[in-house]
């Protein structure tokens, strides 16, 4: 052991290498990067010292006190597992029992297509990671294809392609004059879209807008869809989040499924069960048969493995504790329904305050043609930047408000300070 | 109206991972003497996994403490656990963290630091190759390929000595490219188990300097392939001091026994503190699009046991004990081998170091071992020391004898 007292660091930072070339830094080109825009909020936020400032920034729900919140079912499952016998490698596809779960929530309870062990599905580090997992399987086995990316999105959703390198295009989505959805738009650029082209849909709770397309118009979508053969891939965030009732947030997926599409899902627990930082999610691809469904998963896994090997044990454990146990699951539902009804009542009373002031835009759209974490204000980047600066206030500068950052302590004022940002507009 | 055709039709089944298929082959098997020597993960005298004395602890203090929250991480992780590690793994008294030189990024475990460690190269370092030595993890070459490097090989196992092919390794790491990136596993060498002295060490830095290599270090195995923490991070703490850059990937998976919960650190030592923030904001746009941000729960049992006083000291025991464990099965075996009189020279099993020994058998041995003793192991010879116990050895020696004595 004296042998390695002599290489201690003293000693070898005296050490010189003969002839070597110059030690400068491998990295002096580069150049630093942008601050990413939705968690930079945050950043900023926290920086703040102000007693009055507000992060409406990003999605993260947040209790009446402006708090974040543990739900019970969750500490309940915590508990449980706690002391757990061991902490071993989940498979590469993850915890088979959380996406089994998982399914059912998606594709419905009794789902044929999950008996028919049709469909093709993964643990995957929350929605992002199934996401990004799906961007490159959609590199490596439909290597010409592009995807479509509804305008505006979330932000990230750019880079997963980017970095899988599948080019990406745009189709029409929000309409800024209405607030609401550019449904015609919308229509043309599908059916203008070459067959067979890669759609990204937000499944409920479209972020950031709040848009979602109604029941009907869904409907045209998919038979649309089906005209030109077009692959949707749902991206749904917000299950139980947007009304309440995860049934009815699933209702753009069922429709695609009875109408026969084989889709592929991202699904996350990030905020329907608060557990953000667990990092849970579930990616699916749904087959025309089981030997389809299984040759798809172990690509999915070929993908994982090079990634991180396997996923994360710990929020899995948590899920399948709450969905496997009717009592807990019963508990979750209320939660989320309990989470989703304050933040209906925050748009109620964010419009309700707004209007109250006598502002002379129209304010409508933030209860009646917008659901979900996230209201898209329409305020303009200069607008917001008064919000963060004279009322520090802190939101992404494409004027979206986190629903789930509002209380009935905050709701006033924030309206106040937008009342002030826009009357002179 | 008719359902469409798949667009994914013509995707075919990949093949079984080579290393966690045997776990599968082997649950299948009925016999009451079967051996499992596949996968990497510790087991206890009786064969089972083990959770740390430590953890357990750190895990209920986390579980009751109301103020906790699940709420996102930064994307580079938790900060507390980010600054642990890098003292973990340089040194506390690191003079490149002192200078804050060290950019460290929470990361999934050992296969996430390299991924996200080797994505950032792709994308901003000027030789897009690096050099693995042979062999290696198999998962070493695919991790690097989609990260977008060209993977090359250097040589590193001599098969007729059991041991380093050092001299083959200078040679082909003096004819790499000027700047290549060459990887190499700080401890404990996966498969083999063959490390290079601390002398060959200081000889391999010469050379990577005076070329201008950049070495990524694979440290998956610090405290278990010695029992000391200090003594396995020597090779890795030789290149953070001079001076020079270097990358490094750490996984808690063994030596914290956290494997599910894939926790690991991604380390790049820097030039200057400058060039750390620069190159620390571009590794942030290498994660964002692939999982956002780390997961939480692992890492804070981490930061938990390594910024306790007591729980420290009680994980180094631990830890010490799980590799003491190993290299008692390593001597037990060569003295059954040697008490069978078995031909040839098995000394490599108490010479090599970590968790695997590289037995030198071949696939047909393999192959007889598994179907008349029931011994589950890779097809390349390699065998976890942690599967076995003192109970087992005698079998897994007869095993062997038969399989040198009778098959071909």
């Amino acid at each position: 052991m004296a042998i390695m007292k002599v290489f201690s660091s003293r000693i070898l930072s005296r050490i010189t290498v003969p002839g070597a070339r110059s030690m400068s830094s491998w990295w002096r080109s580069v150049n630093p990067a942008a601050k990413d825009p939705i968690l930079g909020v945050t950043e900023a936020f926290l920086a703040d010292p102000s007693p009055d400032k507000v992060n409406v920034g990003v999605g993260a729900y947040r209790d009446d006190n402006g708090k974040p919140v543990v739900l019970e079912c969750v500490r309940e499952a915590e508990r449980r597992i706690a002391g757990n016998l061991n902490m071993e490698y989940l498979p590469m596809g993850g915890s088979l029992n959380m996406v089994q779960e998982t399914l059912k929530l998606a594709y419905g309870e009794n789902s044929e297509l999950i008996k028919d062990k049709r469909i093709a599905a993964v643990q995957s580090l929350s929605g992002t990671g199934a996401c990004r997992l799906f961007a490159d399987f959609q590199k490596r086995f439909c290597p010409d294809s592009q995807i479509y990316i509804p305008v505006p999105t979330w932000a990230n959703h750019h880079n997963i392609w980017r970095d899988a390198q599948v080019p990406q295009r745009t189709y029409h989505y929000y309409l800024p004059e209405t607030r609401g959805l550019d449904f015609a738009a919308l229509m043309d650029d599908v059916k203008n879209a070459p067959n067979g082209s890669f759609f990204l849909l937000h499944a409920c709770a479209h972020n950031p807008t709040g848009v979602d397309p109604t029941e009907e118009q869904w409907q045209e979508i998919s038979y649309q869809f089906k005209v030109k053969g077009h692959f949707a891939f749902f991206d749904m965030a917000y299950q139980g989040f947007a009304s309440g009732d995860p049934e009815k947030d699933a209702r753009s997926i069922r429709i695609f499924l009875e109408d026969g599409h084989l889709i592929g899902i991202s699904q996350s627990y990030a905020k329907n069960m608060g557990l953000y930082g667990q990092r849970v999610g579930c990616l699916s691809v749904l087959c025309e048969d089981e030997k389809q469904a299984i040759a798809v998963k172990s690509q999915l896994q070929q993908l994982a493995r090079p990634m991180y090997s396997n996923p994360p044990v710990h929020g899995a454990l948590i899920v399948s504790t709450i969905l496997g146990d009717p009592d807990l699951k019963k508990l979750w539902l209320k939660e989320v329904k309990g989470m989703a009804d304050r933040i209906i009542g925050m748009r109620t009373a964010l419009r309700a305050n707004v209007e109250k002031l006598g502002s002379t835009s129209s304010w409508r759209h933030i209860t009646d043609q917008q659901i979900g974490m996230f209201c898209y204000s329409g305020l303009t980047p200069e607008q917001v930047d008064r919000l963060t600066n004279e009322f520090r206030i802190y939101m992404t500068r494409n004027g979206r408000i986190s629903m789930a950052g509002v209380t009935t302590g905050n709701v006033g004022y924030l309206a106040n300070a937008i009342h002030e940002v826009t009357k002179s507009a | 109206m008719d359902s469409q055709g798949s667009s994914f039709d013509h995707v075919v089944r990949a093949p079984e991972d080579p290393i966690l298929g045997v776990t599968v082959a082997y649950n299948k098997d009925q016999s009451p003497v079967k051996l499992n020597l596949g996968v990497g993960a510790y087991r206890t005298e009786e064969g089972k996994p083990l959770v740390l004395n430590v953890v357990r602890q750190a895990e209920h203090s986390l579980v009751n403490d109301k103020a906790r929250v699940k709420e996102y991480l930064p994307i580079v992780g938790l900060a507390e656990f980010n600054k642990l590690s890098a003292k973990l793994i340089f040194g506390s008294d690191s003079s490149a963290i002192q200078d804050n030189r060290v950019v460290t990024v929470q990361c999934l475990s050992g296969t996430g630091s390299l991924r996200v460690g080797g994505e950032f190269l792709a994308k901003h370092y000027h030789e897009r190759t690096i050099y693995i030595p042979a062999p290696t993890w198999g998962n070493h070459p695919k991790v690097f390929t989609l990260a977008g490097l060209s993977v090359k090989t250097y040589r590193y196992y001599d098969p007729s000595t059991r041991g380093l092919d050092f001299q083959g390794l200078l040679e082909d790491l003096n004819s790499t490219p000027s700047g290549a990136i060459i990887l190499f596993h700080a401890c404990a060498h996966n498969p083999t188990g063959v490390d290079p002295t601390l002398e060959q060490w200081g000889q391999i830095r010469q050379l990577i300097r005076s070329r201008g290599l950049l070495p990524f270090f694979d440290s998956a195995y610090q405290g278990f392939a010695s029992g000391s923490l200090d003594a396995d991070a020597q090779s890795v703490r030789m290149f953070a001091s001079d001076g020079g850059e270097c990358v490094v990937a750490q996984s808690y998976a063994k030596n914290m026994g956290l494997y599910g919960e894939r926790v690991g650190a991604l380390s790049i030592v820097c030039k200057t503190a400058d060039v750390a923030g620069r190159v620390e904001s571009q590794v942030k746009l290498v994660i964002r699009p692939m999982y956002s941000n780390p997961p939480i729960h692992g890492a804070s049992i981490v930061a938990a046991i390594l910024k306790d006083r007591d729980l420290y000291n009680e994980w180094t025991i631990e830890l010490k004990a799980m590799a003491d464990r190993i290299i008692s099965m390593r001597y037990q075996l060569f003295e059954a081998l040697q008490a069978r009189g078995t031909p040839g020279d098995w000394s490599h099993i108490i010479k090599q170091i970590g968790m695997f020994t590289f037995t030198g058998l071949n696939t047909e041995q393999v192959a007889f071992m598994t179907k008349e003793y029931h011994i589950y192991m890779t097809s390349d010879g390699r065998i976890s020391m942690a599967g076995l116990s003192s109970r087992t050895v005698p079998h897994l020696a007869d095993a062997i004898h038969a399989a040198v004595t009778k098959a071909a």
